[in-house]
């Protein structure tokens, strides 16, 4: 049987005495992008970060990449991890191409993906921009950008769709195909589930911080 | 994967960056740092033996103050998502500190010798044994750059910046206290071998200190 990139078990959440998650099971496989929905505040984003291994789960168990939730291992498998949060990881007084090639050094990619990566987002225009001068979407482009050069096993977006116009929505549609051919997986948030329901090959619903089977509209 | 010091270097090289384009080090910190330094004469008046004497010891207290100033700058400019990003980008935590420290350093480094003329002109202190004043500074930056990343960096576990003085004051007195002294001492010709020793070992410890506690200060703050 394969591996799952992503197994949560009984995975639960305190912040002080708030439960944000309750008893959350899942699972993504490998080439699999799983749906994910919910109110505000159902604890969505607080799921995502314990999938990032950024947030230690208080109760339950489970494993990302291999490496256990709790374990040191864990620092050893972010880097096959990509993260695109609610807020923008740039540094705004840096342009973007700047962003973009700082992210590229780190990892070690040559110098011309950056040029390649910013073109493919359709940014190439506006490399020169510094990202506080720049509008949501451009942002979330540029942030497309570095998963394209980084090219994450686990894919992770908090709403995916926010503020993207069309041409930005079919980049979320690339990078998750991308990551399927690689056999990886991914899991998104999103609030628009008719662009969000061709990308993916389950939806499951969050509600008051435990997953519910989900159905469309309720 | 980069190695521990390509990584401290691009994370210093775009803080760097970062005060390029604002200017907030230069265009603020160094001009009031300036007229910090002219009130003292202004409230002692043309007692110049007396300004010859404490001017050392203002120069280095002007430096800690507006220093950690600098050292929370740059801290502000690495909030959650920017961590969160470098974390998952495999970025060790102890790099981070490197590159952030190295920055602060040498900006504050640049701060030392803009206002030393400052202080040359109104303080008179006539110094003495210029290669050991040049190494002091560099000495002083050096600790004074690690000890505001690290201060900044518990602030931050803690999520209370307002603890920063707090932190930095205590563990800069043997800082600031080899640094009086050195002067002192290569002005009336008494040995600074040990003052220096001081500086030397503060600077590594708070090396040491800074990367090990890295990663735990780091998971702590989320």
């Amino acid at each position: 049987m394969t591996e799952p990139l992503l197994d949560l078990r009984a995975v639960g959440v305190r912040l002080g005495d708030t439960p944000i998650l309750r008893g959350v099971d899942l699972r993504v496989g490998p080439g699999e992008v799983v749906g994910l929905v919910g109110a505000n505040g159902s604890g969505k984003t607080t799921l995502l970060r314990v999938a990032a291994t950024l947030l230690v789960p208080s109760a339950g168990e489970g494993s990302v990449l291999g490496a256990g939730l709790k374990d040191d291992a864990r620092f050893d498998v972010r880097n096959r991890i990509g993260l695109i949060g609610h807020t923008p990881a740039l540094y705004p007084n840096l342009s973007l191409e700047e962003n973009t090639r700082f992210v590229a050094r780190l990892v070690g990619a040559p110098a011309g993906v950056v040029g390649a990566a910013l073109d493919r987002v359709g940014l190439a225009g506006a490399r020169h921009r510094r990202a506080v001068q720049c509008s949501h979407g451009m942002q979330r482009r540029a942030e497309f950008a570095r998963l394209l050069i980084t090219r994450p096993d686990l894919v992770l977006l908090d709403e995916a769709h926010a503020g993207l116009d069309r041409h930005a929505a079919d980049l979320v549609a690339f990078i998750l195909q991308d990551v399927r051919s690689r056999d990886g997986g991914a899991m998104l948030v999103s609030h628009e589930h008719n662009r969000m329901e061709p990308l993916v090959d389950r939806v499951v619903e969050l509600r008051n911080g435990a997953v519910r089977a989900w159905e469309d509209g309720a | 994967m980069t190695g521990f010091w390509t990584q401290a270097i691009e994370v210093a090289r775009k803080d760097l960056r970062t005060e390029m384009r604002t200017g907030e080090v230069f265009l603020i910190t160094i001009p009031f740092g300036a007229v910090a330094l002219m009130l003292i004469p202004l409230a002692v008046g043309t007692d110049t033996p007396l300004l010859r004497s404490i001017g050392p010891g203002m120069y280095w207290v002007v430096v800690l103050l507006f220093g950690v100033m600098v050292a929370l700058r740059q801290s502000a400019v690495e909030a959650g998502p920017q961590q969160d990003l470098l974390s998952l980008l495999g970025i060790d935590p102890g790099a981070q500190f490197t590159g952030r420290a190295g920055a602060t350093t040498a900006l504050l480094l640049a701060f030392e010798v803009i206002l030393g003329p400052v202080a040359m002109a109104l303080y008179d202190p006539q110094p003495r044994g210029w290669p050991w004043i040049a190494a002091l500074v560099v000495l002083v930056a050096i600790g004074l750059g690690l000890l505001g990343t690290l201060a900044a960096t518990i602030a931050g576990s803690i999520a209370s910046s307002a603890l920063v003085p707090l932190l930095v004051a205590p563990l800069s007195v043997p800082i600031l206290l080899a640094a009086s002294q050195t002067m002192d001492g290569l002005r009336f010709g008494n040995t600074i071998l040990g003052w220096v020793l001081l500086l030397v070992t503060m600077d590594l410890l708070l090396a040491v200190a800074g990367v090990l506690s890295a990663r735990p200060l780091q998971e702590a703050s989320r």
